[in-house]
């Protein structure tokens, strides 16, 4: 099965509180936690789309969107 | 469906703290009902009290939020008089083990088919931070000022001895596995438990210097193992995660249906 | 098979038989004297009905799970005595706060604590009435003969569909056990109010907490077409939890008039004697058997002594203890505590100066002969 294709990271800026949760655990580096405290795809052409920020974000603020 | 679909948005953002382990359970849980194909028509959710029964309020099932300790009372009385209802209880960990430890093991005594999912943040989060009987000896809380005392118990070791015919256990660390473990035990026809250690760094984090939420949750990473590996044996401190028990037995609301038959028979 | 059915039984079959009269369809309970024979009778009845009978692990899961069983549909009950009502208290809150019919039998012993677990006892009426945390109203209804404890236990479940709340059968341990007979009525001849169900289609909003004009709430059977939350928190019409001080308010408001309001509806008594009656008992359960007794001994001597015996304890009804005892020169309440109704008809009445309490606290029935003793007392002729 070919690996889907990052499409855009979908953050809530709403219901982010940012923990860091995602950004931390992230295998490419690819969140960071801007200075308004909300979670940012600071490096989106790394992203392999694998989801973890998605499912271990405990408010359901970022949604990987793929192609 | 989308994420979207299975919650009540204008909750949203929800209340617990940021970085709260409840919330990843919240979001597993989600994924394993939407993975599973079920009907949110055919789903009830009975909560206790506590930051953790707060997640019933969030999804837009069948959810009563009832009293602290008691959610698996009151689930028992709706799963006789619906048994085809899947019906999910989600517990802290006072909720589960402190005040409500008899309803636990008669529930899984009885291996009535409901899925028991233990939110272990070893502490009274919702309170503010006072120890649970999971917290540990030697851990601090805010009525535990010069080290806990009390000895905890294992949930899994709990769960197994009194007759739970699924049990498992997982971490908010662990969130694919989480996820799987939810869907096995919906899936399972009897009593389930799943354990999922939750971070609460607010309180149990703070307190016992733990760090903030991932720091919280790496230490899970490091602190665990999978069941029967290797690692194990080497180092006996490690916690098992993943499934201890898997079992057929008769399930309580079938038995029951043969009571019904037994009874218009011999009258 | 519409045919009347005599039978002679103890109160605890006469209560079993009219709960199954009335619909019950899911008990939930844990063994304590002098209750015991209703979930022991239940085991044999219920399935045989289809219904489903459950020892649970203690009285609190007991509550519990019948409040869950109500909440799909079903009419439940719970049977038990001082001990386990004890511990019964927060989740009978739980049902008046999420507005979820059951009924509730105590059949009273003596207390405090395990007391006196064989013996009879009036004293949980206040328990009955407060025994749960915070502002609230309850129905709770009592009998003195099991043709009463028939129906007035079928008017507890009829009452607790009509006005959606829990109903306490506060019954005491001689009614519970004396031996006498009972006709079971033929169907349909009492009446029985069944689930007030929503007419709201599946997929069209439904609120599970907004009273119809007539003050009624309609109910979805809970894991059907409707999504609904429930709470023992303060809640909003979808039953969502709220601190919004309009909406406390309101809540607790309706909670409490639902019942006041209605307290002349709630209201069942018997009155014996009364029309001319210048010494009235007021008493209720296995005491007012006493009572009547003296009653009937003294009429025909040609005394003007009448009874009124409640079997609406809660809401109090205060207007028609007034009323009935308004040309009364001696009221005595007959009952076995320390004066708990006894406070309830003093307020009542004009002259609270003109009641007396005949009572007795040893866990002994009280006799003809110990309210001869008393009214002697009172009138100032010794023992
Ligand atoms: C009968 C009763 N006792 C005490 C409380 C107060 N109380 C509410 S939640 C709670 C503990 C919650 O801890 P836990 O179950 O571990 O859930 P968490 O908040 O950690 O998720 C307590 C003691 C209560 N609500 N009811
Ligand atoms: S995990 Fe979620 S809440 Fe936390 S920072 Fe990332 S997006 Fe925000
Ligand atoms: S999908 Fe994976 S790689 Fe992409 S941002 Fe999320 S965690 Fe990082
Ligand atoms: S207090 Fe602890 S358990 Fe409660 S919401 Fe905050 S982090 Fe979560
Ligand atoms: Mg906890």
């Amino acid at each position: 099965m070919p690996k889907a294709k990052l499409k855009e990271h979908k953050i809530n800026r709403r219901w982010c509180k940012g923990c860091g949760i995602c950004a931390h655990f992230c295998p490419k580096n690819v969140l960071e936690i801007d200075k308004d405290e909300k979670a940012v795809a600071a490096r989106p052409e790394d992203c392999i789309a694998c989801r973890l920020c998605e499912l271990r974000c405990p408010d359901l603020a970022i949604e990987i969107i793929t192609e | 469906m989308a994420i979207k679909d299975y919650i009540r948005e204008r909750f949203f953002p929800q209340m617990w703290c940021p970085g709260c382990g409840h919330g990843i359970i919240l979001n597993g849980l989600i994924k394993a009902v939407e993975e599973l194909g079920l009907n949110k028509n055919d789903i009830v959710m009975v909560s206790g009290i506590g930051c953790s029964a707060r997640i019933s309020g969030y999804l837009d099932f069948h959810t009563m939020h009832t009293l602290h300790g008691r959610a698996l009372a009151f689930a028992t009385g709706i799963k006789m008089s619906r048994p085809e209802l899947n019906v999910l209880v989600p517990m802290g960990d006072g909720d589960a083990l402190a005040i409500g430890g008899n309803h636990f093991i008669h529930a899984a005594r009885r291996n009535i088919d409901m899925t028991a999912i233990v939110m272990n943040n070893r502490v009274y989060g919702m309170t503010g931070g006072q120890y649970s009987p999971l917290s540990g000896y030697g851990t601090l809380a805010t009525t535990a000022p010069y080290t806990n005392i009390d000895h905890p118990f294992d949930v899994v070791d709990l769960a197994v001895a009194v007759g739970a015919t699924f049990v498992a256990r997982s971490t908010t660390y662990h969130i694919r596995q989480l996820t799987d473990l939810i869907k096995k035990a919906i899936t399972h026809k009897g009593f389930s438990v799943v354990e999922i250690l939750s971070q609460c760094p607010t309180y149990y984090g703070r307190k016992n210097k733990e760090g903030n939420a991932y720091e919280m949750m790496e230490l899970m990473k490091q602190t665990t193992t999978p069941v029967g590996s290797e690692a194990k044996k080497q180092n006996h401190d490690l916690i098992e995660t993943g499934v201890f028990v898997e079992t057929d037995k008769p399930e309580y609301c079938t038995e029951y249906d043969k009571i019904i038959e037994r009874a218009k028979k011999d009258n | 098979m519409n045919e009347k059915i005599i039978k002679f039984v103890q109160g605890n079959e006469a209560c079993v038989e009219a709960a199954i009269y009335a619909g019950l369809g899911f008990f939930a309970g844990y063994p304590i004297t002098p209750s015991t024979e209703i979930a022991e009778l239940l085991s044999v009845r219920l399935p045989q009905t289809g219904g489903k009978f459950l020892q649970m692990e203690d009285e609190i899961a007991s509550i519990c799970a019948i409040i869950g069983a109500s909440l799909t549909g079903n009419k439940v009950m719970t049977a038990t005595s001082g001990p386990g009502f004890s511990l019964m208290q927060e989740a009978l809150g739980y049902a008046v706060m999420a507005e979820i019919p059951c009924v509730i039998v105590n059949v009273q012993r003596g207390g405090p604590s395990t007391g006196n677990p064989t013996h009879v006892s009036q004293g949980d009426i206040n328990q009955a009435r407060w025994g749960t945390h915070g502002d609230h109203s309850i129905i709770v209804l009592t009998a003195s003969n099991h043709q009463d404890v028939f129906s007035i236990t079928v008017d507890a479940f009829n009452m607790a569909e009509m006005y959606r709340t829990p109903v306490i059968l506060l019954f005491d341990e001689v009614v519970a056990h004396l031996r006498e007979g009972l006709t079971i009525p033929e169907k349909g001849a009492l009446d029985i109010v069944d689930r007030l169900k929503t007419s709201v289609k599946r997929g069209v909003d439904f609120h599970p907490y907004l009273p119809r004009e007539d003050g009624r709430l309609p109910m979805s059977d809970f894991g059907g077409i409707h999504r609904y939350n429930v709470t023992g928190l303060f809640h909003d019409m979808w039953g969502f939890p709220s601190s919004d001080p309009k909406v406390v308010h309101g809540l607790l408001r309706h909670l409490v008039d639902k019942i006041e309001n209605n307290v002349y509806d709630i209201s069942r008594y018997k009155e014996y004697f009364l029309e001319d009656a210048r010494t009235i008992f007021v008493s209720y359960g296995s005491s007012a058997r006493s009572a009547l007794h003296v009653v009937k001994n003294r009429r025909a001597r040609g005394e003007r002594i009448g009874l009124l015996e409640l079997q609406t304890l809660w809401p109090f009804p205060a207007g028609i203890v007034r009323e009935k005892c308004s040309e009364a020169q001696c009221i005595i309440v007959v009952e076995m505590n320390m004066g708990q109704v006894l406070q309830q008809v003093k307020t009542a009445v004009d002259n609270p100066d003109k009641v007396f309490l005949a009572n007795r606290i040893d866990g002994e029935l009280i006799t003809p002969t110990d309210i001869r003793n008393i009214m002697r007392l009172i009138q100032g002729r010794g023992v």
